[in-house]
């Protein structure tokens, strides 16, 4: 069986800048697959990418037997990629309502006001708050309602790009449970983030990333345990 | 009293006229960050539609019946001009400096402009456009005016007002209570990120400037009903006016620029009645409001509604 996803060769780059010099992975259907890596590394290049918000110079990107670099990004979502990206990027003026309902923007099914009420289950906060403006929630609440955004539009993959950032430890934790969740619940996902440690134990194989090639990879617990990860992303001699 | 009721009569009437043009100016900016300097020509061409439907189809007839078919003929004009320009002008300057898409809309305005002086009398029927054109007579609306107390309300002020109202009312449905509207919104606010939700930005810029041009078809219908004759630069002054409007209300917010358009319309008109000596009277009234345009600019420059000002990051 191939891959969910396939990325093979790609290299993206700013005017002259190389941010990704030629990176290759997969992930198969119900992995968590995580990216990790510092800043710079590539990361998000990599995930805005996929998602068609930037053009690779050379290599591809099959989703489900598609290429993604030929497909505008607004077409995207409806193939079953959904994309959580850095910094939350909620609308701001808008209600959580209308932030999750703007989630489920390409379906034109029936299900979506049942989704809503899925998204307020996994994240009750949102329901207690749903008629307010979105910019005045703090970063974990943001957080989530991100998430439930992404989730509004039944993708078959979620990509989450680093929903730990400035978040409290009790936040985060939350945050990385619901990742659990989400991939029991059937969601295949593709995490990038720079809290490696949270990261790795709940993936089921990771890559590292450095200076836009991928050094390393491994099964989530191959790279806990391996010294080079420990040294560089967790903080121990 | 009187002279301040009918100044105010005269404001609120010259402010509706503003603040629909000025819609357009502010939804596009909101959109895509672009000063469509064009946009006062989309105004004028909306007349120019009015005038032209009014001829081939009722030539001669001044029934009331035919105004809704005529202002139908003013926005068919006025957005088929908006979404070419968009198309062929403004969509392949995406992504350039700034100032490209700003100088292309000169370009646009004197284009259209010279356009319509040049060529609407070459077509079969049409009157030669170089002064002057009448505007049709339309059966009570050009008619006698209505005398409350001692002021007049022509019926054509009350027609634009009425307008402004009725313009209002739908934008506000359309851009709170429907996909498009909020798909709109979320464009406005981060463009990358309404991507990743399926929308389509080039759609939602269409119908964007397809808003503007319906509303500034509609103020052209109204300022020729007013003035009873059309000319091809009459949308110069009108959209700078607009654009000062806009830029009073707070660009980018279009409730900024309903109240920004009726503020300046009635300072307008008051200042033309209050303003004593020397720079009293309707030759300074374009003064007052250029003078606001500054002030504004100076010391407001987010607007009376405070929308973003700040380039995006």
């Amino acid at each position: 069986m191939s891959a969910m996803l396939e990325v093979k060769d790609l290299v993206v780059s700013y005017g002259k800048i190389k941010a990704v010099k030629g990176i290759s992975f997969s992930v198969e259907e119900g992995e968590v697959v995580t990216l990790i890596g510092t800043n710079g590394a590539g990361k998000t290049t990599t995930l805005r990418t996929i998602s068609g918000l930037l053009r690779p110079v050379s290599g591809s990107i099959t989703f489900k037997g598609q290429d993604l670099t030929k497909v505008q990004a607004h077409d995207i979502v409806q193939l079953g990629l959904a994309h959580s990206p850095e910094g939350r990027r909620i609308f701001p003026k808008l209600t959580v309502e209308e932030n999750l309902n703007l989630g489920a923007f390409a379906r034109r099914d029936k299900g979506i006001r049942a989704d809503l009420e899925a998204a307020f289950d996994l994240f009750p906060i949102l329901r207690e708050r749903r008629s307010q403006p979105a910019g005045t929630f703090s970063g974990g609440e943001q957080q989530m309602l991100a998430m439930g955004r992404a989730m509004m539009s039944r993708p078959k993959m979620l990509m989450l790009d680093e929903p730990s950032m400035g978040l409290s430890p009790i936040m985060m934790k939350r945050i990385m449970t619901t990742v659990t969740t989400l991939q029991q619940q059937g969601t295949t996902i593709l995490l990038v983030e720079q809290n490696a440690q949270a990261a790795l134990k709940r993936a089921n194989k990771g890559y590292v990333l450095e200076v836009g090639s991928i050094v390393l990879s491994g099964s989530g617990r191959e790279l806990l345990e391996s010294d080079d990860v420990r040294k560089a992303y967790l903080g121990e001699d | 009293m009187d002279a301040f009721a009918q100044q105010l009569v005269n404001g609120l009437t010259l402010g509706s006229l503003y603040a629909l043009i000025a819609v357009g100016y502010t939804v596009v900016y909101g959109i895509i960050q672009l000063i469509n300097f064009a946009h006062g020509e989309i105004f004028m061409i909306g007349a120019f539609g009015a005038l032209s439907t009014w001829i081939v189809l009722f030539k001669g007839q001044t029934a009331l019946w035919m105004l809704p078919v005529m202002i139908v003929g003013a926005i068919a004009a006025s957005v088929v001009t908006a979404v070419i320009m968009e198309r062929a002008a403004y969509r392949p300057l995406r992504g350039a400096p700034r100032l490209a898409p700003l100088i292309t809309a000169i370009g646009i305005s004197v284009f259209l402009q010279e356009g319509v002086r040049l060529l609407y009398g070459k077509v079969p029927g049409f009157p030669d456009a170089k002064q002057k054109v009448p505007f049709p007579v339309i059966d009570g609306i050009t008619g006698q005016s209505w005398n409350p107390g001692n002021i007049v309300i022509q019926r054509a002020a009350a027609f634009t007002i009425l307008a402004l109202v009725v313009c209002a009312i739908g934008l506000w449905i359309f851009v709170n209570r429907t996909k498009t509207g909020r798909a709109m919104q979320a464009v406005s606010q981060d463009p990358d990120t309404a991507r990743l939700m399926g929308i389509n930005v080039n759609r939602i810029i269409v119908v964007a400037f397809i808003i503007g041009a319906t509303l500034a078809a509609i103020a052209g219908v109204a300022q020729g009903l007013q003035v009873t004759n059309i000319n091809f630069k009459m949308g110069f002054l009108a959209g700078l006016k607009a654009f000062t409007a806009a830029v009073l209300g707070g660009i980018g917010n279009v409730w900024g620029a309903v109240l920004g358009g009726l503020t300046l319309g009635i300072v307008e008109s008051m200042a033309v009645q209050f303003v004593p000596g020397t720079f009293g009277g309707s030759p300074w009234k374009d003064v007052w409001a250029f003078a606001i345009l500054i002030l504004v600019l100076v010391f407001r420059p987010q607007g009376l509604l405070g929308a973003k000002v700040v380039d995006r990051a």
